[in-house]
């Protein structure tokens, strides 16, 4: 047994709703528990140093970068995970939008993405695109240019006010 | 223009904004990528990297990294002795380096422990003892030192590939024109930065069978490279591409990590994994090659091109990777946007001690394509003409084939620039060329460019005469229908392309489909993720396949209706007869009966480009079945006091031939935007000359990357001019809508503030530096001087179809001066 191995701290918090208990190497961070030691591989990483918001998940509701949250950290709190984002295989408007838009090209970047835009709308339902481009500046996208994400986080918002929305036509041909 | 697939009936699949067929699982988290791979009794490996940027090694000690508990085994390159490389010319890579390290970031040795923590700790245990050697930084020192060599083959000295081509007399191109510019550019090198590390996870099973899951554009070509470095039987390996969490072009190489996972998987009897830090994804480079540039073009008065010659000047990196290749890219495609009736090229790739350079989206054609297109902004305001009409007025026709002997196909660039300049309200914002005379105000401009991609690599990498895409697509007798095929889904929804046009072909739902790809024990072979070739090939290999079986449900299904075959059609999940639709069977009903008739229903496709005109020795790179074609107008918004350029909008027409799937095209155009936008803006891989040739800043924070506080506004039209060649019509997306965004954004600064900046990318910096050389009365340029002295190999020359050539080279003369 490794070093690392010895001396597993111990914690209990609420993952995506469910009461959990995990034993891990004390220094490991939040998103390494959630990988490794409890399976949760929908979170993803890019840098391990807090640059890239790949590993965005929700702490009590706000979005953190577990690449830089110690594990123990994590001790009674609320943490929401990608896995959590579905109820009961009914996906999250959010995760609808993302879907119908091709919002998740390569897909890595999306977990983080969905999460920080989770959090944006349960703080404002009706966001303007410079409120849902502030909001997701600290998560990184190689693949969509933004827009396509900027415009599914605007159809979930209008959908989870409960107004209908139809997927613009523009957004899915182009321009006339 | 007949398209390939739908024989004239109308499209129920093609052309409408489906989900892709792995929408939910990416959205949910569930897509499995390499790093989630998780086997028992798994072991993490660590490599050690040199510190060294160019030095032989003189000694390894493993022993202190050895007796740390928790360590397996530890391998360095003499474990490790054959070569390999992408290109067959460039087999000049060790997995982990065995005589010498050529730059920092090399790997010499690697640790397979118990954990990663371990592994890490092991490896750092590790001594090494190095010679350090002079280095190489530059693409001047490069061809000014010959000694010492990064490597014992290329060219001469540190020259790997030097290339002289010309097709007609360029001379006599440029004495009848009216003006000849001669420009130098300089197009910094830059990075892919995927959000997914590269992983892989290798597992050798008892019966001597190797398994490797890697985050890999291009299976069958690791697979190759692991038989050849392993000795093992190619028929013992499996390589399983894992979905690519981005590729760009940056996991098309077989790379040291595939290779070493593997034999120490071989060695320890355990599966090991492996995931590169982000830092060690910077050292696997194989990005866009820093490109000195140097273009002559003669025009006559209206504009019309009389002749081109094109120099460049690649920064190739320590290693071959795909850089010959890079190096004909870099002078390939200049001829087909506009008529180019005699044109020269001539490149050469330099070896220094950095990191590899390689393919990034549009390959070696970004650099030429800024050069060409800035320059012809210049000759526009030299002649006094608009910078559109100017690109408009000399298109190259449809269906012609170039100086250059590249045959093109469907051409929709004229439909794109009326496009974008309707939309962008050109007439309203462009006022010509004098400053005096404005309409918007200073501070604030547009610029147009355009470009074109290819639809695929004409030849593949190693000679074959085999098909470049294969497809088996298997029917059970429950209605399922399986689509088998070696391609490799890095975002771009290649696997949703396959069940698009399956369905589309038989009448069935895409989502009915599923879709395995990307397997070397499970699916035919299709060549990889590179050069935009996907959706032209094995969408065709998917038609031919689809199409075969068909035909055997129809023919089953005629004999039961007692039609005849010609009435049978697929569609709604029904196969029925035309004239009487009521009469029909079930999608899984037609099955039955065709297997019931047939035997076990499996049908086959594959798809070989079409042969290219050119002969010529070096003819190999430009070719392709079609060719995509993007205008982009840039609006900015240029600050005088710091230099800071902040694109506004960019309105963008692709010409993709026909959109299998619109919304993954629009997907494509606003992600090539932005990548471009970020390449013109800020993206560097710079180093420290001076300090061991050590890169600036291997990190996400450091190296700048648009984020969407950057990320400009974008206007996308869809032209779809189809193309004979293209399933269903379709060109290709992924690449070609990077091209015309950095020269537009360089010319919408000129058009702001006056300056132009010939260099990549336009940085505050620069942009203050030429205001205040403008301020002082100069020229107010920013760029390259001058290029270095190369003695460059008398050309081979071509006659051009239109001189009457054959597209063979002239025979050899000697010349003595």
């Amino acid at each position: 047994m490794s070093e690392s191995e010895k001396n597993k701290a111990h914690i209990k918090f609420f993952l995506n709703g469910e009461e959990t208990e995990v034993a891990f190497a004390p220094h490991k961070t939040l998103l390494e528990v959630l990988r490794e030691d409890l399976g949760l591989t929908g979170t993803k990483h890019g840098c391990e140093l807090g640059e890239c918001g790949t590993c965005t998940v929700l702490v009590d509701g706000r979005s953190i970068l577990s690449c830089l949250m110690l594990g123990l950290d994590a001790e009674e709190r609320e943490v929401t995970t990608i896995e959590g984002m579905a109820e009961a295989g009914e996906l999250h408007p959010l995760q609808d939008a993302f879907a119908d838009l091709g919002a998740a090209q390569c897909g890595y970047c999306s977990p983080g993405f969905l999460l920080a835009a989770k959090e944006l709308l349960e703080k404002h339902p009706k966001p303007d695109r410079e409120l849902i481009k502030e909001a997701l500046s600290g998560n990184l996208c190689r693949c969509t240019g933004y827009i396509k994400i900027y415009e599914a986080v605007e159809v979930a918002a209008a959908r989870l006010r409960g107004e209908e929305m139809e997927l613009p036509r523009e957004s899915l041909y182009g321009c006339e | 223009m007949t398209k390939n697939g739908n024989n004239g009936k109308p499209l129920k699949v093609v052309g409408k904004p489906f989900r892709k067929v792995d929408a939910r699982a990416k959205c949910t988290g569930q897509t499995r990528f390499a790093d989630d791979i998780v086997l028992p009794r798994m072991l993490y490996c660590k490599m050690l990297r040199s510190h060294e940027p160019h030095a032989l090694i003189k000694k390894i000690d493993a022993k202190k990294a050895l007796a740390l508990p928790g360590v397996v085994a530890i391998i360095t390159g003499s474990d490790l002795p054959i070569p390999y490389g992408i290109l067959p010319v460039s087999q000049d890579e060790h997995a982990l380096c065995i005589e010498k390290v050529r730059f920092v970031g090399d790997p010499v040795a690697a640790v397979a422990a118990l954990d990663e923590d371990i592994a890490f700790e092991a490896m750092n245990l590790i001594e090494v003892e190095y010679e350090p050697l002079n280095t190489i930084s530059s693409i001047d020192e490069a061809v000014m030192i010959d000694e010492p060599r990064i490597h014992n083959y290329g060219d001469s000295g540190n020259i790997h590939k030097k290339i002289s081509l010309e097709f007609g007399d360029v001379e006599a191109g440029f004495a009848e024109a009216d003006l000849v510019r001669e420009d130098t550019f300089f197009y910094e090198g830059n990075t892919h930065l995927p959000l997914e590390q590269h992983a892989a996870v290798a597992h050798f099973d008892p019966d001597g069978k190797l398994t490797l899951w890697s985050s890999t554009q291009t299976p069958h070509y690791v697979h190759r490279a692991l038989a050849r470095v392993l000795e093992l039987p190619a028929s013992h390996i499996r390589v399983i591409a894992t979905p690519n969490g981005g590729g760009f072009g940056g996991k098309s190489d077989p790379f040291n990590h595939e290779v070493v996972v593997s034999k120490l998987a071989m060695l320890t009897g355990r599966p090991v994994k492996v995931t590169l830090t982000r830092e060690e994804v910077f050292y696997c480079h194989r990005g866009r090659h820093p490109v000195l540039m140097q273009v002559k073009t003669g025009v006559k008065k209206d504009g019309a091109i009389t002749a081109m010659h094109f120099k460049s000047f690649l920064d190739g990196g320590a290693y071959g990777s795909y850089g010959v290749a890079s190096t004909f890219y870099t002078g390939a495609l200049q001829t087909v946007t506009y008529e180019v009736p005699r044109y020269k090229f001539q490149g050469v790739r330099c070896f220094t001690n950095k990191p590899p350079c390689g393919p990034k989206r549009g390959h070696g054609t970004p650099q030429p394509r800024y050069g060409l297109e800035v320059q012809l902004d210049k000759i526009a305001e030299q002649l006094g003409l608009d910078p559109i009409e100017i690109r408009r007025n000399h298109l190259v026709k449809p269906f012609s084939v170039t100086a250059n002997y590249l045959r093109i196909g469907s051409m929709g660039l004229g439909a794109c620039l009326d496009k974008i300049a309707v939309g962008a309200g050109w007439r309203n914002k462009f006022s010509g060329w004098d400053p005096d005379k404005r309409k918007l105000p200073y501070g604030k401009g547009i610029g147009v460019a355009c470009s074109s991609y290819i639809c695929g690599a004409g030849l593949p990498i190693y000679w074959n005469n085999m098909p470049q895409s294969g497809v088996q697509l298997r029917l059970d007798r429950q209605g399922g229908v399986c689509v088998m095929c070696g391609s490799t889904d890095i975002g771009q929804g290649s696997d949703s392309i396959l069940a698009y046009i399956v369905a589309e072909v038989l009448g069935i739902d895409p989502f009915d489909i599923r879709v395995v790809t990307a397997d070397t024990d499970l699916t035919p072979v299709d060549l990889g993720s590179y050069s935009s070739r996907v959706t032209l090939m094995s969408g065709n290999a998917a038609i031919q396949a689809a199409e075969r079986a068909r035909e055997l449900l129809a023919i089953a299904v005629a004999e039961r209706l007692g039609v005849p075959i010609e009435n049978i059609s697929l569609a709604e999940r029904r196969v029925f007869d035309v004239e009487n639709p009521e009469a029909g069977v079930t999608f899984a009903e037609a099955v039955v009966l065709a297997e019931s008739k047939f035997g076990t229903i499996g049908t086959v496709g594959s798809y070989s480009p079409p042969p290219s005109p050119g002969k010529y020795k070096g003819s190999g790179v430009g070719p392709s079945p079609a060719y995509s074609y993007s205008a982009a107008i840039a609006e900015v918004d240029v600050d005088p006091a710091t230099g800071i350029v902040v694109v506004e909008r960019i309105w963008i027409a692709h010409d993709v031939g026909q959109s299998i799937n619109p919304v993954l095209v629009m997907g494509q155009v606003e992600g090539s935007v932005y990548m471009g936008l970020g390449e013109i803006l800020m993206e560097e891989m710079a180093y420290r000359a001076n300090r061991n040739v050590v890169h600036k800043f291997p990190s996400m924070l450091e190296y700048k990357s648009p984020t969407t506080l950057e990320m400009c506004d974008v206007k996308t039209y869809l032209i779809e001019d189809a193309d004979p060649n293209g399933p269903f019509g379709a060109k290709e997306v992924g690449q070609g809508p990077l091209l015309p965004v950095p020269p537009a954004v360089a010319n919408a600064v000129y058009n702001a503030v006056g300056v132009r900046i010939d260099e990549v990318p336009i940085t505050p910096e620069k942009v203050l530096k030429a205001l205040r050389e403008k301020a002082k009365g100069r020229s107010g340029r920013y760029g390259p001087e001058s290029v270095p002295e190369v003695s460059w190999p008398e050309p081979l020359k071509v006659l051009t179809p239109a001189e009457g050539g054959d597209g063979r080279e002239l025979p050899h003369v000697a010349v003595h001066s």
